[in-house]
This record gives C-alpha cells, structure tokens and sequence, in this order.
C-alpha cells in the first residue's frame, strides 16, 4: 500500500515538473500550452489518487472531496487550454511554424474578421 | 425510456414487499435486480435498454483516460528530448456529432490525445481547428478522433 502511494506521489510531482520544463524549453504559446494542459492533469490526478489511498490507508477515510476534485480536473483543464490557445490566436500571437499551416487564419480571412 | 424505469421501479418495490424488509439496502438491491431483469427482457421493450447510454459513457470515461495516460507519456517525452524536433501547424478537421456537449466533449477529448490541442471552433460549429505537434503524421490522430472518440460521442447519444 505505501509503496504504491509513494510511486503515485513520485510520478504525479515528475508529470508536473516536466510540465514546468517545458513550458520553458517549448517555442510559442500554442506548443507551451500542450505542456501545460496535458501532464499536469495526470500529475494532480496521480498526486489527488495517492492522498486518497494515503487517507484510506491510515485513517479509514473515503474522501469523496478528492474524487471530485480529480473529476473537475479532468474536466476543467483542457477547457481552459482551449480558451487560452483561442485568445492567444485572437490577439495576433504568431504561432510557430515552419510551413504555414494554419487553416484557422485562413478561415478568419475568408470571413474577414482578422487581417 | 420513461416506462422502463417505471417498471424497474415497480420491480425493485415488489422486492421489497416480497423480502418483507423495508430498509434503503433492499431497494437498491431490488432495482439492481430489476434492472438485470429489464436487460434480459429487452427485446420485448419497444426502445433501447435505458442504462445502454449509461453504459456507453462508461467507455467513453474509461477511453477518455486511456488516451490522457497516453498524450502524458508523448509530451514528456518532448520535453526531455535533447533537440525538440517537431513541425507544429493548424488544421482544420470536420466533425459531424451537433449537439453543443458533444462538441465541447470531443474538443476535451482532443486536447488531451498525443499531440493535438483544440485551437477555436467555427461559427457554424462544423469545423474544429487543431493545433499539432507534429503536422506530418497527423492522418493518424484524426483517424483516431474519427473513429474512436466520435463514434463513442455518438453511441452515447444513439
């Protein structure tokens, strides 16, 4: 049992701190982002998960607050890398690219709300 | 559908009754055997077995966090790569589910697969705009969107 709290604990704290390494070794917002909405949802998912066996395990205690908090984890979080990506696109933030893909400009042109 | 829990429910009271205990335990325990009951009898309900949604959702949860364990694995592994070497872009993919929580359901479930990240949603919402790590070997991520994660979309709303 602790040893699969501590390996819960471990792996959740390595998501978020590569998370953390990447948004700084990422190029712009958009590929920042992807670390950012990703792999510190499991690493709080993981951490939550190892709190919850570590009340269970000592104090007999089913904490149903980290059982939602884990649920609005996984909900809440990769809306919020949505409406940040969509921002940052509104406010003219090149993302970066090596082949001019981006189809969402081209569609913004055509409707003729963005230069 | 309305039918089918009206009938479970008589079931799960009947039990009651018949078990002579009038306790919440016995319930549940009466209308998890109706609806056992229920699914073996389905074919003689001219609808859909009501917890089939039910059902379906659990598969798309379980998908839902298959594919989050998945994209975590992919991203650390960019981020310890010594040169990161990707070619990121935008796209646009197509999506046919309508519904407004389907669609923010499958921009979630695309945020979180390996390498892609819901950007905007056009105005008509038939469009959704990915962001990719890699733009090159995107065919396999919107085959996986296509046929994993709208499919199941869709056999919840069925």
């Amino acid at each position: 049992m602790n040893i699969i709290i501590i390996i819960l604990l471990l792996s959740g704290t390595f998501f978020i701190f590569s998370s953390a390494l990447g948004i700084i070794r990422f190029p712009d917002v958009f590929t920042r982002l992807h670390a950012a909405t990703k792999a510190p949802t499991l690493g709080i998912i993981s951490i939550l998960l190892g709190a919850f066996l570590f009340l269970y395990g000592s104090h007999q205690l089913v904490s149903g607050k980290l059982l939602l908090a884990i649920l609005f984890i996984m909900l809440s979080s990769p809306v919020a890398g949505h409406m940040l990506s969509r921002a940052a696109h509104k406010s003219y933030v090149k993302p970066y690219l090596r082949h001019r893909d981006d189809e969402y400009e081209e569609y913004m042109k055509k409707k003729g709300t963005k230069a | 559908m309305t039918f089918q829990i009206v009938v479970n429910l008589i079931i799960s009271f009947m039990w009651m009754f018949l078990s002579e205990s009038y306790t919440f335990i016995t319930f549940i325990f009466g209308y998890i055997l109706g609806a056992l009951l229920l699914l073996l009898l389905n074919r003689f309900f001219p609808s859909r077995y009501y917890l089939a949604p039910i059902y379906r959702f659990f598969v798309l949860f379980l998908i839902f966090v298959r594919e989050l364990i998945l994209s975590n694995i992919d991203i650390v592994k960019l981020v310890y790569k010594r040169k990161p070497d990707f070619e990121p872009g935008i796209f646009a993919l197509p999506v046919e589910v309508k519904k407004n929580w389907e669609i923010t359901l499958l921009a979630n479930l695309i945020t979180l697969t390996p390498g892609t990240l819901s950007v905007a949603i056009s105005d008509d919402q038939s469009q959704i705009f990915i962001h990719a790590m890699d733009i090159d070997d995107i065919e396999e991520s919107i085959d996986d969107i296509k046929n994993t994660f709208e499919k199941a979309i869709m056999e919840v709303t069925k």
